[in-house]
């Protein structure tokens, strides 16, 4: 691909829009379509689209395996402590309303939000994982 | 459907996959016509997106042509699969029509979620509220399998490339 100019100056434009289109999806799940998982996909799929252009080793550079190994973990854990953290509050596992003394559904806000940060990381990092795997094995 | 019939009838891998991508773009405008936007974002984004892009590295690492099947009688396989499928058949007579409203499931606990989301909950998206608290053990179990995902990657592929590495420096 190094020589066709029009796809990578295009994937330059692109990029910033895809990851920035996959924090909307991230964040406004609340409100509109979307959430963690689709979130995560596409935020996956920028870089997916990058190694297509500039190669597994840039996109390995921008964004090294380790990283994702412990976004991979990092996502589940964020997800299983939001729970724990409701119940040393006193709750139930997993129930969000007690993470706000004052109002319930604040805590419901920050709870539901936690939680789907923590799939978009666990699923962003996964599916960039799988690809580098795929990608990397052939060479 | 169309799509599904071509994708198991051709042999060439290649024009499969990418069949099974216009299959899943199909179906997530099917979802969309059902007013399931949520799923017909995912369906979109991992079906027709990154699945492909998946099963195109696969190919790179195999060939694109199917083996030719070794030719053997193909009556007891269909009957299984006449069975099957009249059996399935016969199981649809006992589905309530789509959007019936006195289906089991409009009487369970979605009417609550629907109704007291708001209050419980305070997020527009029904969707999310469900996904994410009501049913959050679900999600966190969908979530860990999809962590599975990765670490059954990582051992069976990534595994085998550094010991391969290792091996050449050994030697």
């Amino acid at each position: 691909m190094k020589h066709y100019s029009v796809p990578r100056l295009m994937t330059k434009l692109l990029l910033p829009l895809i990851l920035l289109f996959a924090l909307y999806v991230q964040f406004h799940g609340d409100f509109g379509p979307g959430g963690g998982f689709q979130a995560g996909v596409i935020f996956a799929a920028g870089f997916i689209l990058h190694a297509l252009i500039y190669g597994l080793d840039q996109t390995q550079r921008l964004l090294p395996p380790w990283v994702l190994r412990i976004g991979v973990s990092l996502g589940v854990l964020i997800y299983a402590s939001v729970g724990v953290a409701g119940m040393l509050l006193g709750g139930a596992y997993l129930d969000y309303g007690v993470l706000d003394s004052h109002d319930p559904m604040h805590g419901q806000h920050l709870g539901i939000l936690l939680v789907e940060l923590g799939v978009g990381i666990t699923v962003a990092s996964v599916m960039v994982t799988i690809f580098y795997s795929f990608a990397g094995r052939g060479r | 459907m169309v799509t599904a019939v071509a994708a198991v009838r051709l042999r060439d891998l290649f024009a499969v996959v990418m069949l099974f991508g216009i299959y899943s773009l199909v179906s997530a405008s099917l979802f969309v016509v059902m007013d399931a936007v949520d799923v017909a974002f995912t369906e979109a984004s991992v079906g027709a997106g990154v699945a492909t892009v998946f099963m195109l590295g696969t190919l790179s690492l195999t060939t694109h042509r199917e083996k030719t099947p070794i030719a053997r009688k193909p009556l007891l396989s269909l009957l299984v699969v006449i069975i099957t499928g009249a059996a399935l058949m016969y199981g649809t007579y006992d589905i309530p029509h789509y959007g019936d409203a006195n289906d089991p499931i409009h009487h369970h606990v979605a009417p609550h979620y629907l109704e007291d989301s708001m209050e419980e909950i305070g997020i527009p998206n029904v969707v999310s509220s469900v996904l994410a608290s009501y049913r959050g053990y679900d999600t966190l179990g969908e979530t860990t399998v999809v962590f599975t995902a990765a670490i059954g990657v990582l051992i069976l592929i990534g595994g085998a490339r550094r010991r391969s590495k290792r091996d050449d420096e050994r030697s």
